[in-house]
């Protein structure tokens, strides 16, 4: 007495076309979980690698050294007296590019300050730095020049600005060769930054550069912010970082008060942060379909006692209880792979429309959390479907039938 | 051949015990016209649920055609339910979803028969109770006597010996239930074994045996062996 299986799955059909509503709102309950982590997911995965992609976007082979020590290991001297960290100074920064493994070097100082030209007049992030920030960058220049290739201590009165500036300032007018005033000193326009080039917490177009010396004077402060190192090669930015590490803590009496991090170890920390989240999001979606799970033993509960006299009826037609948890199983998984198919179509379409409304945002759900979602919507379909199968299987096919 | 010795069937009613059936004796034939009579509460539906196996007795033997089907399995149960007996309900039972043909199909699915073979049966059994012009309706689309002929058709489509009828005419109106009754006999005159429980005397004296229960016990069981041929008239 076994069942073929295209009767089970006719048999079901039948079963889940019968009570509409019912299998409407398992299909919609079962969908929104696996919806749900798709789309989540995708969110997360986009988010991940928008981030690496912006980091990447800093350059290539970088090393970024700024003042203090971020990994303090166990309680030195100066934590104890709470002392601020040595300055780094533009010396350190000529001192770098002692190593052949420099290709580049640029310094950084940022600060804001008002920049007006005639009555015009807005607070505008200044950033002081060095000729080859252009290239350690690969920012692009919409008109003019870039700062000019000159020392790193020498202050020249030239400005390049973000296009976003110049609009506002200048509106239709010519920007290159005006003079524009910053905090209390007056610049020349001698290039205009082009569209390209957003990055963690800059927007190139919303500032305004000067060489760093110039910087120093108008903030007035011999400290420079950060020391964008660019290595020649990939492999040298291992020895390159130690080079650094050991030349500032000679400049600095023997103490190692700066932090040396590579564009890698960066990238791998963001990566790692956004792919926990994108796991731990996946998760919270993963309960959605846990509770989707639990609608259905509940749903199912309902089917079972909604046609008691229909299984009583198969009973006494000769369903032994095995086939009658078949049956209630089968009518539980068509309906849980139903649902998940469903919301895999929905979180897709989800998915696409983020990538709709955000074209920078690679929100693709990663085929693990697809495959998960799919998994866990028809596992949990049928796990929790067992009980009311059993429950059905165990009908007393007398109080079934007597429909009382 | 239906073989009860010393059936008993007890159910616990709050701290009570209720003797549903008490110490039932009984061999039927087959081929047999069998009422079972008798007060509700007496008892009848309970053996006609044990005959059906659709409930274990508390003790006692069921032999059917000599084999004790009381030891067998709940599996084995189903299997001797599909292959040899057939019910026929008062409520008719017919699954609403399904269409005619669909509900006399069940019990050839369940025992596993492949679509060829079943097509061929529902549509001989359907035939044969004049409901071929009927198979692709839905119950809601057939009269009380017409879903009791589908019924009928389903009960018999897997050629049981014994049919069981439970009040199949306490839904019906006089015309179609004396119709329904027609049904039955003639199924029973070409060899089926015919069970039939029912509180119509007028119904159970057309019986060729009729056992009358009261109180879980056997009270009376009369042949009339001078009972007209209901075929001939």
């Amino acid at each position: 007495m076994a069942l073929h299986s295209h009767d089970i799955a006719w048999f079901s059909w039948g079963a889940l076309r019968g009570y509409p509503t019912r299998t409407l709102l398992m299909l919609t309950a079962m969908a929104i979980g696996v919806s749900a982590v798709v789309v989540l997911t995708s969110l997360g995965e986009g988010a991940r690698l928008y981030v690496l992609d912006r980091f990447a976007s800093l350059g290539t082979n970088l090393i970024i050294v700024f003042p203090g020590r971020s990994e303090t290991a166990g309680i030195n001297p100066t934590t104890m007296m709470g002392e601020t960290p040595r300055d780094l100074t533009l010396n350190d920064a000529l001192a770098l590019t002692r190593s052949y493994k420099v290709r580049r070097i640029a310094p950084i100082n940022v600060g804001s300050a008002d920049v007006s030209y005639l009555s015009r007049s807005r607070e505008v992030v200044v950033l002081g730095t060095s000729h080859e920030m252009l290239a350690i960058r690969h920012w692009e220049l919409a008109q003019g020049k870039f700062l000019p290739a000159i020392d790193l201590d020498r202050a020249s009165p030239v400005t390049v600005i973000g296009s976003k500036i110049r609009d506002e300032l200048f509106g239709a007018e010519p920007a290159l060769g005006k003079w524009i005033r910053i905090g209390d000193r007056r610049f020349r326009v001698i290039g205009v930054m082009g569209s390209e080039g957003r990055s963690i917490g800059v927007d190139v177009q919303e500032t305004i550069m000067i060489p760093i010396a110039s910087a120093q004077q108008i903030f007035n402060t011999s400290s420079v912010f950060r020391i964008l190192v660019e290595a020649k090669t990939r492999e040298a930015i291992e020895p390159l970082k130690q080079f650094i590490i050991d030349t500032l803590q000679q400049r600095h009496q023997g103490i190692k008060d700066v932090t040396v991090i590579t564009q890698d170890a960066v990238l791998e920390t963001f990566d790692r942060i956004l792919g926990a989240l994108t796991y731990a999001v996946g998760g919270i979606a993963a309960i959605s379909l846990a509770v989707a799970g639990i609608l259905i033993m509940n749903v199912m509960l309902v089917a079972v006692s909604q046609r008691t006299a229909e299984i009583g009826l198969l009973k006494a037609l000769g369903a032994s209880p095995g086939q009658i948890i078949i049956l209630i199983l089968a009518e539980a998984f068509l309906l849980s792979s139903l649902g998940a198919i469903a919301g895999y179509l929905l979180g897709q379409l989800g998915s696409w429309s983020i990538r709709y409304a955000f074209p920078e945002l690679h929100a693709y759900a990663p085929a693990w959390a697809v495959v998960i979602a799919l998994l866990v919507a028809i596992v949990t379909g049928l796990v929790f479907s067992l009980m009311p199968a059993r429950r059905a299987a165990r009908l007393d096919p007398v109080l079934a039938l007597s429909g009382r | 051949m239906i073989e009860l010795a010393e059936i008993h069937r007890d159910f616990l009613v709050g701290d009570q015990i209720v003797h549903a059936l008490d110490d039932v004796t009984l061999t039927i034939e087959s081929g047999e016209y069998v009422s079972i009579m008798g007060p509700s509460g007496s008892g009848k539906s309970t053996l006609l649920n044990q005959l059906g196996l659709l409930d274990r007795p508390s003790s006692g033997t069921y032999r059917l055609n000599g084999q004790d089907v009381t030891s067998l399995s709940d599996i084995e149960q189903a299997q001797v339910r599909n292959r040899e007996i057939g019910f026929v309900f008062q409520m008719f039972h017919l699954v609403p979803r399904l269409t005619a043909a669909e509900n006399v199909e069940l019990p050839l699915i369940l025992a596993g028969m492949m679509p060829q073979e079943r097509n061929a049966k529902v549509a001989r059994a359907l035939e044969d109770l004049g409901m071929s012009d009927r198979s692709h309706h839905k119950p809601d689309q057939l009269s009380g006597g017409q879903r009791q002929r589908v019924a009928i058709a389903r009960a018999t489509v897997t050629e049981p010996d014994v049919l069981l009828a439970d009040e199949p005419t306490g839904n019906l109106d006089h015309k179609s239930g004396t119709d329904v009754i027609r049904i039955l006999e003639q199924l029973n005159e070409r060899g089926i074994t015919l069970i039939m429980v029912t509180h119509d005397p007028e119904m159970g004296q057309r019986a060729r045996r009729q056992l009358r229960m009261i109180d879980g016990r056997l009270h009376s069981d009369v042949s009339n062996s001078d009972h007209q041929d209901h075929g001939a008239s």
